[in-house]
């Protein structure tokens, strides 16, 4: 018997039985749906978290803070220290990381900045300056609070419109660089009619300095930025330059509060000794860096004194749990799945059992024992096709409408998330799979009928 | 005299062992000339279908030799003796062996299906087959849906569409009234004689047995009797 001819045998054999055949495909049915939803919630929300990662940091980029010498030097909080109040440190300032409230550090000098640069695999390492706007307003309009991020090369934001602000003055329209993404949410408020309508507006952002005087820097719209779960409050991503701006206005104190571009703060007022103090920098590696060298990297920057962590740091375990989480749902459509596949073998041992003469009547004229196997796994895997093709398609509808249900109700604050997913490569996989194990099930209903004695079948009533 | 298409020396059949043992066969010798029609007649229980089975390679001897066209069988295997049972043999049994629920002519084409036989060659043969047994307007039918006469035709269809040197018959007419088997004798002995196809039939029906060319009894697991060694 040729192979077309074996397949087709088997697939019409499949439908000799059809209402056993319709249960045995339902049982796997259940397992392939199962299997396929919780692998598209896998999907979904691993994409989302990899969308975020890349707006909140770029891959080869690693925030670098001074480690606390001692335990009890700055980082106990009140009651946490067991040898009494902490000692007065000059350079400790206020974190502006992830972590317990008013939480401190040791700050980075550009003496520090020098040092990572000297540290293997480091690539370049740059100083993060940190800009307290006071508040945000466009033309004479209302005075909106408003916080600033950076935004470091390689790093993307997600944008509504617009384009993300230049990195240095040459790449902008009119030479000023002077750019910021303003978050979607202060489209309105500020007076714009819609998120196209913002992008070329004049803007003005107000810094205090460490003399308490208020200066107001012009900015342009250049994007508006969408609202992600990674940027918790909406922050304007202004350009490198007008950070600087920003920075060095905030820390000067005596830089001129004219509306000047590009006004650089007054190097001998004295005051630059504040102005170079970082509570952390950012520090660029191979791009191709495999974890190993990454954890090296990790290791070198500790042994200097100094704290590193990547994205994948700080979204780690967050990707962690949700990966234990569906693997732990499609544990649960395994066994629905082996379930299934003995439902498989109870089936096709009937069907062998029925068709003991057939057998025996095809092995008489002339069909050999292999064949005979072929044809009955064949069934089994037809089977286990029929079942989780349904279960997947099914899955796939379903999930696409609870998905969608989902994004329009209580997942709304959560733009961009689509929580169920799918992707044709694991469908594919989970396919493939279910018929791999209907087939291992049809292997020993399928034995029985290839050892099958023609003699023995053709007398069997 | 040409050689035998069918030759068996001192072949023994025994089934179980120790005190279990059980002789079917006992020893014999018999020779089967191409286009001879044989009848072999026995009680049940005697050893005739052990001996049919044997004759048609779906069975090995315990001792003996089994020789079809002068080559003994027990250097045949896996695929060759799959083969040589697919294009030699052609079987028509009491109870028809046909898929219900598939079509008559699905069920014709079976043997060739087995072959490897191409689609279209297939369906021509198949058809074919059927014409000759009055049948072709049958080809779609399900083999359910048929009288007990039609199935046998179909079987005998079957049988024949390999063109095979020869058909083994297993009580052809036990399941049919004695018109319909008398028909269906008529087809067996027609192609006996008009397409030189050896007919060895296995049955306890002394009348069916008497139109054969050649009768052989069989008791107790021994050729008793054989009406071409007594008219010789």
């Amino acid at each position: 018997m040729k192979a077309p001819d074996l397949i087709s045998s088997a697939v019409a054999n499949t439908f000799r039985a059809k209402t056993r055949t319709l249960l045995t495909i339902l049982a796997i049915f259940v397992g392939a749906f199962t299997l396929t939803l919780t692998n598209g919630l896998g999907t979904g929300i691993n994409a989302y978290i990899d969308d975020t990662v890349t707006s909140i940091g770029a891959e080869d980029v690693m925030t670098v803070t001074k480690t606390a010498e001692t335990p009890d030097d700055a980082a106990t909080g009140p009651g946490g220290g067991t040898e009494g109040p902490a000692e007065y440190n000059p350079d400790t300032i206020t974190s502006t990381q992830p972590g317990p409230p008013g939480a401190t550090l040791i700050a980075l000098t550009p003496t520090d900045i020098d040092t990572l640069k000297t540290i293997d695999g480091v690539i370049d390492a740059q100083a993060t300056k940190t800009v307290t706007p006071d508040y945000i307003q466009a033309g004479d309009g209302t005075k909106y609070t408003v916080s600033a991020g950076g935004l470091v090369t390689g790093q993307t934001i997600q944008l509504a419109a617009g384009r993300e602000p230049a990195d240095t003055p040459a790449d902008t329209a009119d030479g000023s660089a002077n750019e910021i993404v303003l978050p979607v949410s202060y489209v309105e408020p500020l007076g714009f009619s819609d998120n196209e309508a913002a992008l070329g507006q004049s803007v003005s952002v107000a810094v205090t300095d460490a003399g308490r005087t208020q200066h107001v820097v012009p900015a342009t719209i250049v994007g508006v930025a969408e609202e992600s779960i990674a940027g918790a409050a909406p922050a304007i991503i202004p350009s490198t330059s007008l950070t600087d701006l920003l920075y060095d206005t905030q820390n000067g104190g005596l830089t001129s509060s004219s509306t000047g571009t590009g006004a650089a703060p007054d190097a001998t007022t004295g005051a630059s000794t504040d102005v170079e103090r970082y509570s952390q920098a950012s520090i660029w590696f191979d791009p191709n860096a495999t974890d190993e060298e990454t954890t090296a990297l990790k290791d070198d920057l500790s042994a200097a004194g100094y704290t590193g962590s990547t994205v994948a740091d700080q979204l780690g375990t967050f990707t962690t749990i949700i990966n234990a989480i569906v693997l732990i749902l499609n544990a649960f459509a395994v066994i629905a799945l082996l379930a299934a596949s003995f439902g498989i073998v109870n089936t096709l041992l009937m069907s062998v059992q029925e068709r003991t003469r057939e057998i025996g009547l095809m092995k008489a004229m002339g069909m050999g024992s292999g064949k005979v196997f072929t044809l009955f796994s064949l069934e089994a895997a037809f089977i286990g096709f029929l079942g989780s093709a349904i279960g997947a398609g099914i899955a796939i509808i379903t999930g696409t409408l609870i998905s969608s249900a989902l994004t329009t109700t209580f997942l709304a604050d959560l733009p961009g998330l689509n929580l169920i997913a799918f992707d044709p490569a694991s469908i594919a996989i989970i396919i493939l799979a279910v018929m791999a194990i209907a087939f291992l099930a049809g292997t020993l209903p399928a034995a029985r009928a290839a050892k099958a004695d023609p003699v023995e079948s053709l007398r069997y009533e | 005299m040409s050689t035998p298409i069918l030759s068996i020396r001192d072949v023994r059949r025994s089934y179980g062992r120790g005190q279990n043992r059980f002789e079917a066969l006992k020893g014999l010798d018999l020779d089967i000339r191409q286009g001879e029609s044989i009848a072999i007649v026995g009680k049940s229980g005697s050893g005739k279908s052990t001996l049919m089975h044997i004759l048609a390679l779906l069975d090995t001897p315990s001792t003996g030799v089994v020789e079809l066209q002068g080559a003994d069988t027990a250097n045949l295997r896996g695929a060759a003796l799959n083969r040589t049972r697919n294009k030699t043999f052609g079987f028509v049994f009491q109870q028809f062996f046909l898929t219900a629920n598939a079509s008559v002519l699905e069920n014709v084409v079976l043997p060739m299906k087995i072959a490897g036989i191409p689609r279209s060659e297939r369906r021509r043969r198949g058809l074919a087959a059927l014409e000759q047994l009055d049948l072709a307007d049958k080809a779609g039918n399900k083999a359910v849906d048929l009288s007990g006469g039609q199935k046998q035709r179909v079987v005998i269809a079957r049988a024949l569409v390999n063109e095979p040197s020869i058909i083994f018959a297993d009580e052809p007419t036990g399941n049919l009234d004695s018109t319909t088997g008398a028909a269906v004798e008529d087809i067996l002995f027609g192609l006996n004689r008009d397409k030189g196809i050896t007919l060895i039939v296995v049955t306890h029906d002394e009348d069916l047995a008497a139109r054969c060319d050649r009768r052989i009894l069989i008791r107790d697991g021994l050729l008793v009797e054989d009406s071409a060694k007594v008219a010789a």
